[in-house]
């Protein structure tokens, strides 16, 4: 088992790597395929009114003029080493880790995310706590009760999560909840869990809910199917026949089944949003990572972007890892190797 | 004060019928299930009994109700099984009772033995904690007790070196080492009845042996009463005191193990024994089959329900096309039971002129 974890996280790390090679080359480029020159890139780093000269000279300062293996080295040494940018008034330092550096907010971009980074952290525990324990109640209970009217309604709301955007829930419970009952605070509320952990929940309730109605309804779906399959087994009726009341036959010998593939799900579905639970996070105007993309994105902020796109791939590959380890532990079957 | 007299009569009544009764009786035993396509009768009027100690064998081909007739006595058949009739068992009637007594009486009253060993046990439990299972759920014992009874157990069963491999999960077992766990799993409370419902069917022929003579020495050990489920003749005949043969959901044929190879009387009996290799005879050119199918169990054929497939269906004058026969005693006196329009003496001839010297 050790020696595995060993080798998956090298061979993640080889696998960050090519990530940032690919991210990188779609970045910095695809625009030099499409036609653009250095000098188009330096546009946007210089004032309105500079000339076709100032704008060279901050390519060159950049580093745009450089052949693209250059930039990507220049990238991968401030990983390791860190790295001096010039902005113009002074040297600014980014310190190793360097994820890239920002010459539009003049600052580095790894500060910045993990700043953010609480944010997204809260959000999508919390959400993936709600929709978890209550995507496999409301799934269990539906199988074990088929056909009956709390299944067929538990089915008809899952049906409308998984087909309600979340930016239609989101506005609804907002307008609702919030601007309407006034029971819960407006979009953009967010205290530090550190601050005031009563205050921390409150602000996110109508996130959480929100983003885990979404997924919870896919997963009371998953769990009845998985459910109605398990309760077909030859081992549960085993454990019957042993005479085990009904509750520890569900709960003990065809949960711990059913529970493996909604795990496996789990733990993706959370690296994922770890990465930034992009649209809830607009709709609710929380400061997180996803809407620090949206950001990125919007002023064509190139080395934010390329930040935010190396976590969210840290992140849904420790994901794997965890979620492979724990399948090995939850299934005896599965070897690792 | 009431109370305890009321209990008591109570108590000596169901001793009394626990002292005269027979161990197991089975009354008229109905289970059918509603589906989208029509009732299917898949036990349709059984009956019979069985001593403590006593093994029945239950043949019969597949869908003839053997299993559903066995996880009936269990109360295993489902929420959607409409099951009618009577259950004795010990004293208690079990139709009538609710899930949850027929639920306590499992494990400890009566257990049973599945076909497919790797796919009855749970593969994400260690052997010895689903036999531990078992055994703390009726007895009061530590963790380290009820281990030490589950090692004893995957011994007695002939499993090696059971105290290393109590920790193993089902797939590290072989085919046979898996079936011995199950059996280890139905005995761990000391069941008084025991079914085994086809424990060999998955095996190899070496292994077959060894597992029919384990249960045959489990059964002298505890005294149990066994029903033994199977659609194996050779089974049968290692094993039987006594031999129900079912066909669609009805015994054709109830005898003597020793009347049913030797004296059998049910066209269906013959060719069970016809289409059995036999090494103790000459050998001939090919086994005969029963021919055709067996029917529908939502359309049975009117009549008796194997005259499609019956080679003597015409001598009866039509009855076996519309009349459904009865489960008669052949001669008084004898504990011999067929369903069947021929008249007994043409049977007994018919067997011994025609089906008995081809065997």
């Amino acid at each position: 088992m050790f020696s595995y974890i060993v080798r998956r996280l090298v061979a993640a790390v080889f696998l960050i790597l090519a990530v940032s090679l690919i991210t990188f080359m779609i970045f910095f480029l695809v625009p030099r395929l499409a036609g653009a020159s250095a000098d188009d890139l330096a546009v946007r780093y210089v004032g309105k009114t500079a000339g076709a000269e100032q704008i060279h000279q901050q390519a060159v300062k950049m580093g745009f003029t450089d052949p693209l293996y250059v930039q990507y080295g220049h990238f991968l040494k401030g990983l390791v080493v860190g790295a001096d940018y010039d902005t113009g008034v002074g040297i600014d330092h980014c310190s190793a880790p360097c994820l890239g550096y920002s010459y539009q907010s003049q600052t580095p971009v790894l500060p910045e995310l993990l700043d953010r980074l609480p944010v997204t952290l809260s959000l999508a525990l919390g959400a993936g706590v709600i929709w978890l324990v209550s995507g496999v109640t409301v799934g269990v209970i539906s199988a074990l009760r088929r056909g009956t009217v709390f299944d067929r309604s538990a089915m008809t709301v899952a049906l409308a999560g998984v087909s309600l955007p979340i930016f239609f829930t989101a506005s609804l419970s907002l307008v609702l909840f919030s601007y309407t009952l006034h029971i819960f605070p407006a979009g953009g509320s967010y205290t530090p869990i550190t601050e005031n952990p009563a205050q921390w929940a409150y602000d996110l309730t109508l996130p959480w809910v929100t983003l885990s109605f979404l997924f919870a309804a896919g997963y009371a779906r998953l769990t009845r199917a998985g459910m109605l399959e398990t309760m077909g087994e030859d081992y549960v009726r085993t454990a019957r026949a042993k005479g085990l009341p009904e509750r520890t036959v569900v709960t003990k010998h065809a949960l711990r089944s059913t529970l493996t593939p909604v795990l496996t799900i789990f733990g993706l579905d959370l690296g994922v949003l770890l990465g930034g639970a992009v649209l809830t996070e607009t709709a609710f105007s929380l400061p997180g990572l996803g809407s620090y993309a949206i950001q990125a994105i919007d002023r064509n902020d190139l080395p934010k972007l390329l930040g935010v796109t190396m976590l969210i791939a840290i992140f849904v590959i420790l994901a794997n890892l965890v979620v492979d380890v724990l399948y090995a532990v939850v299934d005896p079957r599965v070897r690792l190797g | 004060m009431t109370e305890i007299l009321g209990e008591s009569t109570g108590r000596v009544e169901q001793d009394h019928r626990r002292a005269r009764g027979p161990f197991l009786e089975v009354k008229d035993l109905k289970i059918h299930f509603p589906t989208d396509d029509g009732l299917v009768k898949s036990v349709d009027g059984l009956n019979f009994t069985l001593e403590r100690g006593k093994t029945l064998g239950i043949v019969g081909e597949s869908g003839s109700g053997k299993s559903v007739s066995s996880l009936g006595i269990m109360g295993l058949n489902g929420t959607n099984a409409r099951t009618s009739g009577e259950i004795w068992l010990d004293g208690d009637e079990l139709v009538g009772s609710s899930a949850d007594f027929v639920r306590q009486l499992r494990g400890r009253k009566m257990a049973m033995i599945f076909q497919d060993p790797l796919s009855s046990m749970h593969p994400y439990y260690k052997v010895g904690a689903q036999i531990v299972e078992a055994y703390r759920l009726y007895n009061n014992v530590s963790k380290k007790q009820a281990r030490q009874h589950a090692i004893d157990l995957l011994g007695r069963v002939g499993i090696p070196e059971p105290a290393s491999r109590v920790d193993a999960y089902p797939h590290q077992f072989s085919g046979g080492m898996r079936q011995r766990a199950m059996i280890a799993m139905a005995l761990a409370c000391d069941p008084e009845l025991l079914i085994a419902d086809e424990p060999t069917t998955a095996l190899d022929v070496t292994v077959q042996a060894e597992i029919l003579d384990l249960i045959r020495d489990l059964q002298r050990e505890f005294g149990s009463a066994v029903i033994m489920i199977t659609h194996d003749l050779g089974v049968i005949a290692e094993l039987a005191d006594d031999v129900l043969v079912m066909y669609a959901g009805k015994a054709v044929e109830h005898a003597s193990a020793q009347d049913i190879f030797k004296r059998p009387e049910h066209p269906y009996t013959w060719g069970l024994l016809s289409s059995m290799p036999r090494m103790d005879r000459a050998r001939q050119e090919r086994l005969i089959p029963v021919t055709g199918t067996p029917p529908s169990l939502i359309h049975l054929p009117p009549g008796c329900s194997f005259n499609p497939r019956c080679p003597y269906c015409p001598l009866t004058d039509g009855r076996s096309l519309t009349e459904v026969p009865e489960l008669l005693q052949t001669r008084p006196g004898e504990a011999h039971f067929v369903a069947c329009h021929l008249p007994t003496s043409r049977r007994k001839q018919i067997w011994s002129e025609e089906v008995e010297p081809k065997l």
